[in-house]
């Protein structure tokens, strides 16, 4: 197997032969002409040629992928009929007297130079467009037959670069995916890719090579990446990932902008799980209606120290703003002896699981909690933050938060620091002790968030690290689902709203008993909103 | 003669599609149509001239139009830019 790396224009797998296309070199040769008249009026005609080419070529993008990427094939006609162009051709042929493949050619080369030399990446691109449509007209004049050969059946399409011409050109049901060894992601054939939903790779550079034709091959839009003769192990997981990505996508064009709603037209907000900034494209893509869980310690985890409030503004803010509006439920610190961060200067513990951790760190060491405190309230004047806070198991422990977040407030007030007043705040139902005294908590606070995951662990009392355990484990056990109702009931008997946000809220099997219960969300990974908004649309 | 001035604000600036439908667009008048940005200056008849330009966002150009339909031809070249660019 070889595997060689470029960039992705376009995520998605595809699985086929690569057919290697090549163009036929053409030696533009400089011929002495004496009939420049000819000459000239034999260009026009080449020219006229191209232009009634292109108008089917405009005609063809039209259906396959709209108007404004279409438009593209209208410039094209445009410059063969700009009159720089053709002026500089017509005085080529007639002050040298050469043939006019040697005008056109040298007309190109000088157009596409002047774009090269700009300093704007998007022009420099169109470079391509110019040395695009005088081939056209090349061809024309050298009677060479344009365009792929004829596909028998569907394949990965490799060259060195293909033209958007030559793009469109194709037959689209055959094409399974473009893999090129140059070109830029700003490319009309990048952007084509795109929009045709084609799988897309770019820039492979020589790896790539002609003998690769009729090769079996993948492509990995997603990382970039181009398999030629794949093992039976690569083969297996790009196949499960072409799938996956397919029901994907089918599920998207129905459920976008859909409601998450019943039949008997009950509501639920689908939110998104996220642990990094770079998750914020996936929430958008997949159409989530908030985050429900947007897990800080990555801050934390990839910083040699502990990360600055500047630091972690800036990134709380950029979360808020991105999602524009809609609810972003960040989550404190959640770190303890099995997350290793050396500058904590956490002692080793017997058993971390029910060690210092999480909300018991933040309450004894209040400096590193009031850091993410001033961060958050100020970060929440740009957008819809809410705050959570893990592992709760007291009544107490929220009071002693809220008296911190009094001093964090005051302080912001009387440096002059802009912060929002009133910020949701909202604790996780992880322990069976919170469940237990659920009722009074809701009084405390505006909304829970179930951690199903250590909510089943603590309640079973099972590791789920232990694979000795399975047999024991039932993940739809009746006491975790008892304690989600308990804390269900209490949360809307005080007037707070309930959520979950552990991996339970993703179980299909579980959605329509989670309905009953009256959960007011469920907040899952970015990739489970979609099939999780179609099970609900399915529940009566 | 009639000119006036248009600060860009397509976030593009005037590239490959822009720089297409004002070539259309002045091509449809008898009137020459110039097209300057600072010091450049370009016939708005002609795309490579236009796309040469590179004019981005935020930047100012100055439209200059001379010709027997001058009149109509700024007026609905200014609504245009207004709409377009």
């Amino acid at each position: 197997m070889i595997t060689i790396s470029g960039k992705s224009v376009f995520g998605g797998v595809s699985i086929g032969k690569i057919l290697f296309y090549q163009r036929n070199d053409k030696v533009i040769k400089r011929e002495h002409v004496d009939d420049v008249d000819a000459e000239w009026k034999r260009f026009q005609d080449a020219k006229d040629t191209a232009v009634d080419q292109l108008k089917g070529l405009y005609e063809k993008a039209l259906e396959d992928v709209g108007e404004a990427n279409a438009m593209i094939f209208e410039i094209h006609q445009m410059m063969l009929e700009d009159l720089d162009y053709l002026e500089s051709i017509e005085n080529i042929i007639r002050t040298q007297e050469v043939n006019a493949e040697y005008a056109v050619a040298t007309t190109a080369d000088n157009f596409a130079a002047m774009f090269s030399a700009m300093d704007d990446a998007y022009m420099q691109g169109r470079a391509a467009d110019v040395k695009d449509v005088s081939e056209r007209v090349l061809n024309i004049l050298s009677g060479a037959d344009t365009g792929i050969k004829e596909m028998n059946e569907p394949c990965i399409i490799a060259a060195d670069d293909l033209a958007p011409s030559e793009t469109v050109q194709l037959d689209k049901s055959k094409v399974l995916g473009f893999a090129t060894m140059y070109g830029s992601s700003n490319s009309h054939t990048a952007i084509l890719a795109r929009t045709m939903n084609i799988p897309a790779v770019i820039g492979l550079g020589e790896d790539l090579k002609a003998e690769y034709n009729g090769k079996d091959a993948i492509i990995d839009g997603f990382t970039g990446t181009l398999y030629i003769e794949p093992d039976e192990e690569t083969m297996k997981a790009m196949q499960e990932k072409r799938a996956k990505d397919l029901e994907q996508r089918a599920l998207l064009e129905q459920l976008k902008g859909k409601e998450n709603v019943t039949k008997s037209g009950q509501k639920i907000n689908v939110y998104a799980n996220i642990g990094n900034v770079s998750d914020l494209g996936a929430v958008l893509k997949n159409d989530a209606g908030g985050i429900g869980l947007f897990r800080s310690e990555f801050l934390y985890l990839e910083n040699s120290d502990f990360p600055t409030e500047e630091q972690q503004f800036a990134v709380y803010k950029k979360v808020a703003e991105s999602m524009a509006g809609k609810k972003v439920i960040i989550r404190t610190l959640d770190i303890g002896a099995d997350k290793q961060v050396d500058y904590f200067g956490l002692d080793k513990e017997e058993n971390p699981a029910l060690g210092y951790r999480a909300i018991r760190i933040c309450l004894t060491r209040p400096e590193i909690f009031k850091t993410q405190l001033r961060a958050l309230y100020r970060a929440a004047v740009f957008g819809n933050i809410s705050i959570m806070f893990p592992m709760i198991i007291s009544v107490n422990e929220v009071k002693k938060i809220k008296e911190i977040i009094a001093e964090v407030k005051e302080e912001l007030k009387s440096e002059g620091i802009p912060y929002k007043e009133d910020v949701e705040l909202g604790i996780m139902i992880e322990t069976p002790a919170s469940v237990m005294v659920s009722r009074e908590l809701a009084k405390e606070v505006d909304f829970f968030s179930v951690g199903t995951n250590d909510l089943t662990q603590y309640t079973l009392a099972i590791d789920r690290q232990n694979s000795k355990l399975d047999e024991f484990y039932d993940p739809h056990h009746p006491a975790v689902l008892r304690m989600i109702q308990m804390a269900a009931e209490s949360a809307h008997a005080e007037g707070a709203w309930i959520g979950i946000c552990g991996e339970l809220g993703a179980d299909l099997e579980l959605t329509e008993e989670f309905l009953k219960m009256g959960l007011d969300e469920l907040s899952v990974s970015p990739s489970m909103v979609l099939p999780l908004r179609n099970r609900i649309r399915q529940c009566e | 003669m009639k000119e006036f001035k248009y600060v860009i604000t397509d976030p593009e600036g005037i590239h490959a599609r822009p720089a297409g439908i004002l070539v259309k667009q002045a091509a449809g008048y008898q009137s020459s149509v110039k097209i300057a940005k600072g010091e450049k200056s370009a016939d708005a008849k002609r795309i490579f001239g236009v796309m040469g330009l590179g004019v981005k966002t935020g930047e100012e150009v100055t439209i200059t139009v001379d010709g027997a339909d001058e009149d109509t031809a700024a007026a609905e070249l200014e609504t245009f830019f207004k709409e377009n660019l």
